[in-house]
């Protein structure tokens, strides 16, 4: 079981408590009349899927509701780091010194 | 190569079985081929066999990273049915089925496909409509699937609890009796000993690292850890490392990877004689010939390339099984692993040429490639061989996620399948 820690409550908790939300960092169009096939394709259904660290989505479901991000490496399952929704995203160089 | 037949084995025995010799080579690759497959699972090993078999191209390689048939083809809980919605699906998972039943023969190799039935069944009312609705879009298909009510699910399955007092009593069950298993790392070695012995190259433990295009766009090769290896066509078959390998093409999917775990008991007597699935309280159940309860437990909420999987999810998959099973409740569990599945966001394949000239990718089958392995070997080979798709695969294409033309059997599930 992942323990998870949550930016919020400011504490590490089973992963059972979460509900994993997907890609992090996708950003809904500012004008979707104007998107083309291409755009909707790529906002809709194309995500990075990396072997690696990965931006995604969680929300602390049973805990405070809220939704937050983290970077979590997709081969050890370790998470690098959570931090709030709407914080800019963290510089990936710096966290994975930790990975090693 | 030898011809496996009860005179052969007749023969081998009378003198010890000390004259078997091995079924492929194990080939080192040669400079160039007409088409290299980048997975030797049994998709890509099938489509190996189907291009020399069906299409006569030989100069073929099937690259692993490991060991043939290593990854989710050796991972799987081995369950075939056709009983999907929509009739792009119908018509590709039954066009496998009908493989399926001449297989062995095809292969002159036992893959032990047991026509056993799969019963699924409906513990609330939307399941028994559903349910419903897949018979009759079946039948109209022409594939077999029908209606039991809980008495005829507990006959057909005997250790099955349709008891009242369950927490989601069983209301009846939808039956494919042409569906069943088979042994799946035999489909993997019959399927290598057919290309190989057709003159295709197996190399194994042979990691493709990147795909190599010409400054036109084309595809040149495959760059692996046994060098440069150049290629006319390349035919991607890696089923969660799709994704990877695709991205060193500029080729970005609309797929996402996750652990699909599974685990076995201790052996038993045979009790079991059919497969039963539960979508409603999510179990998977059927008895290998060594007598295994072969457990199917879901995916992890969370996208990972870790084999393993989370024990919450194990916890949830037995719960469930012995809710339904209450005969199965002191059994112990001998193993559980994982297999990494590519997941597409309608749950359909990607069976399709690509943007690049001479790249193609069979992927996207998410929880259930095993059951589409012939069919989906089949059109694959034909769809690169002919660079176009045979009639059967064409709705499955990449571009449908561009278009909206999707084949939604997320929606339609009757299953998680």
């Amino acid at each position: 079981m992942l323990l998870i820690h949550c930016p919020y409550c400011d504490e590490t908790l089973p992963e059972a408590e979460f509900a994993y939300a997907g890609q992090a960092h996708v950003l809904r169009p500012q004008d979707p009349s104007a998107q083309t096939d291409e755009q909707w394709e790529e906002f809709l259904f194309i995500r990075e899927n990396p072997k690696g660290p990965h931006f995604e989505r969680w929300r602390h479901q049973h805990g405070c509701g809220r939704f937050f991000n983290a970077v979590r490496d997709t081969v050890s399952d370790k998470f690098l780091t959570t931090y709030r929704a709407g914080a800019p995203r963290p510089d990936l160089a710096s966290l994975t010194e930790s990975l090693t | 190569m030898s011809h496996f037949s009860a005179f052969s084995l007749l023969k081998h025995a009378f003198f010890g079985n000390k004259g078997w010799t091995e079924q492929w080579p194990d080939s080192q690759p040669k400079a160039e081929y007409d088409v290299i497959i980048v997975g030797a699972g049994g998709h890509g090993l099938g489509a190996a066999y189907y291009l020399a078999k069906e299409h006569g191209i030989t100069n073929v390689a099937v690259i692993d990273k490991g060991w043939l048939g290593g990854g989710n083809t050796g991972r799987n809980t081995t369950i075939i049915r056709s009983n999907y919605l929509y009739d792009e699906s119908a018509r590709l998972y039954d066009h496998s089925v009908d493989l399926w039943e001449n297989l062995s023969q095809e292969l002159n190799y036992n893959v032990m496909y047991s026509r056993r039935g799969v019963l699924m069944l409906a513990h609330n009312v939307h399941d028994v409509q559903s349910f419903k609705r897949h018979i009759h879009s079946n039948r109209l298909n022409g594939v077999d699937n029908r209606w039991l009510t809980p008495q005829e699910c507990k006959d057909y399955c005997p250790p099955l609890s349709i008891s009242p007092k369950a927490r989601y009593p069983v209301m009846g069950g939808a039956l494919q009796e042409r569906a069943g298993t088979a042994r799946h790392d035999a489909v993997a070695w019959g399927y290598a000993r057919g290309a190989a012995m057709r003159g295709v190259d197996i190399l194994q433990n042979c990691p493709v690292t990147a795909i190599r295009r010409h400054p036109d766009g084309s595809v040149a090769g495959v760059e692996t850890a046994k060098g440069f290896i150049r290629a006319k066509k390349v035919a991607v078959s890696a089923a969660g490392h799709t994704s990877v390998v695709m991205q060193t093409a500029d080729v970005r999917l609309p797929l996402e990877s996750y652990p699909l775990q599974a685990l076995v008991s201790e052996p038993i007597k045979p009790v079991f004689p059919c497969v039963v699935m539960s979508n409603a309280v999510h179990a998977y159940i059927s008895q290998s010939d060594k007598g295994e309860l072969v457990i199917g437990s879901g995916t992890d909420q969370y996208t990972s390339y870790s084999q393993r999987g989370g024990l919450p999810l194990i916890e949830h998959t037995v719960a469930a099984i012995t809710e339904v099973f209450p005969i199965f409740n002191r059994m112990r569990m001998l193993r559980k692993w994982g297999g990494i599945v590519d997941v597409t966001p309608d749950r359909s394949a990607i069976i399709s040429k690509t943007p690049v000239p001479g790249l193609y990718v069979n992927c996207g089958w998410g929880t259930g490639g095993f059951k589409a392995t012939p069919g989906a070997a089949h059109t694959f080979a034909w769809t690169v061989a002919k660079d176009e798709p045979h009639p059967i695969n064409a709705p499955f294409t990449m571009e449908r996620f561009r278009t909206g033309r999707l084949i939604d059997e997320a929606a339609a599930a009757a299953v998680a399948h």
